[in-house]
């Protein structure tokens, strides 16, 4: 299954991944931000209009 | 000797019933059930078996692990006259709790899992859309994914695990606790505020998980009051010589695919590692129930827990160890009870999500729920100028587990994905071909109507000339593709297959 396929290579070990990680992280970190402005767009627009009303009026009872 | 890791998820929805004063929530999950059995009825889908009942005969949750219930458990009761179907996927779709309750069928590995809890989403969604057409213009049932309302109430995402009944009780609480507790970081579902007593949003703004306001226990038997961290209901659904079934009531529901496949897989290994006796070091929290929400609470991830023997060990030092000892494992013993290469894929994620944890958490947040939320709700406040208990943001929370695809903020997350859309698809008919699922979803397509009831180890027919048969599937691991697809693929009718099986003689 293509799932199962892609993960056959052996993983690096612990330190080695901590250092080459490391520039990488700040990267990912970067562009997340820059993106983030959109996606809060998008969820100003479907966030539920009156959120005091919805959050009040949502009770559940007590499961397991 | 470690067993296979058969495992599965039984999920609780919250459940919403708009645009009318006098809501129900079990005429409202019992609505959204029957709702879709009748659609997929109708369009010949497939997917749930007509007229086939849940059959409680092996019902029994009350059943201690330890042997007896101390005084003051609560048993769970029963419900057997709410809807209750089985699925052609070889899932059980029910009303539990006034919540409904998807379980998937068994898997052998933490992928599979992770399809099905998938296929479950979509399940739930079709729901949604065909109670809309029973409903007055105006009304709707929306289904949360989520475990908490924010008020106090709580309900369930459990795992299950068959365990080798050899394997000590004792040995499973101490490295099952050590790994409940510590692998919230990476199982959370993000939570805005608390709900355990006494605490505010001023005290705690976010936290990362869902459940861990609602521990109060370290063992017992309960599920809705005094929550323990291991639970001890004994149902294996199967011979109960060789095997114990570990019911885990701690994780979240998760949206994030790479978290559900990461708790259950994580799990599974450790589960096995505690079989096969070869965890050296016991982690014993001073307090254990303490640490449970102390792990929630910090999402600096620093703070140290305080063990037992004097010393202590924060939450990723705990799983960096867990993770060592995989590793080692599975080079001594192999993978094969967890799933082969899945397992494989299982340890190089968890290295991955602990080296970016290490990090900076937020370099996950395409990969964990309570960092995308947590990114969200704080994006939102400073957009906004919001303070922490602001309306907005517990709205943003509810709404990011909302199952409606044009409300869902989960949807929108950005969040990484293992299980393809047909994967998916499929998984909602189809059950998986290496457990007795494949057994019981492939005589529920077949041969519905000669099938009277069922459940996780047996199937009761009814051919008509004879009285009823039940057809027990003791062993998780047979009924499989490869044990009776032949078998299956030879008979015509129900009758034949209960002549074949009765010739010769057990499944």
């Amino acid at each position: 299954m293509a799932e199962r396929e892609q993960i056959k290579k052996p993983a690096p070990q612990r330190e080695q991944a901590e250092v080459e990680d490391a520039p990488a992280a700040s990267e990912q970190v970067e562009e997340l931000k820059a993106e983030l402005d959109d996606l809060l767009d998008e969820i100003d627009e479907v966030l539920e209009t009156n959120a005091e009303d919805f959050v009040k009026s949502y009770i559940q009872k007590g499961g397991q | 000797m470690a067993v296979p890791k058969i495992c599965g998820i039984e999920t609780e929805f919250g459940i919403a019933h708009t645009g009318t004063e006098d809501a129900n929530p079990i005429a409202a999950s019992s609505l959204l059930i029957n709702s879709y059995l009748s659609e997929v009825e109708r369009t010949g889908e497939g997917g749930p078996a007509a007229g086939v009942t849940w059959d409680f005969e092996d019902e029994m949750p009350g059943n201690d692990i330890r042997g007896i219930a101390p005084l003051g458990s609560l048993a769970p009761e029963i419900e057997t006259h709410l809807v209750n179907a089985v699925l052609t996927n070889g899932a059980r779709y029910y009303v539990d709790h006034a919540h409904p309750e998807l379980s998937t069928p068994e898997c052998s590995n933490a992928l599979d899992v992770t399809r099905y809890d998938k296929a479950a989403e979509l399940i739930l969604r079709r729901s949604m859309e065909a109670a809309a057409q029973m409903l007055p213009p105006g009304q709707e049932l929306v289904v949360y994914k989520n475990n908490s309302d924010g008020k106090g109430n709580s309900y369930g995402c459990h795992e299950n695990y068959l365990m080798a009944r050899a394997t000590p009780f004792s040995q499973i609480v101490v490295h099952a606790t050590a790994h409940l507790v510590t692998r919230q970081i990476f199982t959370g579902s993000g939570k805005v505020g608390s709900e355990a007593h006494g605490l505010t949003t001023e005290d705690v703004p976010f936290q990362i998980t869902q459940r861990a306001d609602f521990f109060e226990e370290e063992v017992g038997l309960e599920t809705t009051l005094k929550r323990p961290i291991i639970n001890t209901r004994d149902e294996p659904h199967a011979d109960a010589r060789h095997y114990r079934r570990l019911h885990v009531i701690t994780g979240d529901a998760n949206m994030s695919e790479v978290a559900t496949f990461l708790k259950v897989g994580t799990t599974a290994i450790v589960l096995a590692m505690v079989e096969d006796n070869v965890l050296p070091r016991e982690f014993r929290f001073r307090m254990p129930v303490q640490a449970m929400r102390q792990v929630s609470y910090d999402l600096s991830l620093a703070k140290p827990l305080e063990l037992a023997d004097g010393t202590s060990a924060t939450a990723l030092e705990i799983q960096w160890d867990l993770l060592d000892q995989a590793r080692k494992y599975a080079d001594s013993h192999g993978l094969d009870t967890v799933g082969g290469p899945v397992g494989e894929m299982v340890i190089d994620r968890w290295e991955q999500v602990l080296t970016g944890l290490e990090a900076d958490p937020m370099t996950l947040a395409r990969q964990l729920d309570w960092v995308a939320k947590h990114r969200l709700i704080q994006g939102l406040a400073q957009r906004h100028d919001l303070r922490r208990d602001d309306a907005r943001l517990a709205a943003l929370d509810l709404q990011y587990h909302d199952l409606r695809p044009e409300r869902s903020v989960a949807a929108r997350a950005g969040l990484e994905s293992l299980i393809s859309t047909d994967g998916a698809r499929a998984a909602i008919t189809e059950p998986p071909l290496d457990t007795r699922a494949y057994f019981r979803g492939q005589c529920l397509k077949r041969w519905a109507s000669s099938i009277v009831a069922a459940n996780w180890d047996s199937i009761v027919f009814d051919v008509g000339d004879e009285p009823l048969r039940r057809v027990p599937m003791m062993e998780p691991s047979r009924g499989t593709a490869d044990h009776v697809g032949q078998l299956l693929a030879d008979c015509d009718t129900a009758a034949e297959l209960l002549n074949r099986l009765k010739d010769s003689g057990a499944r």
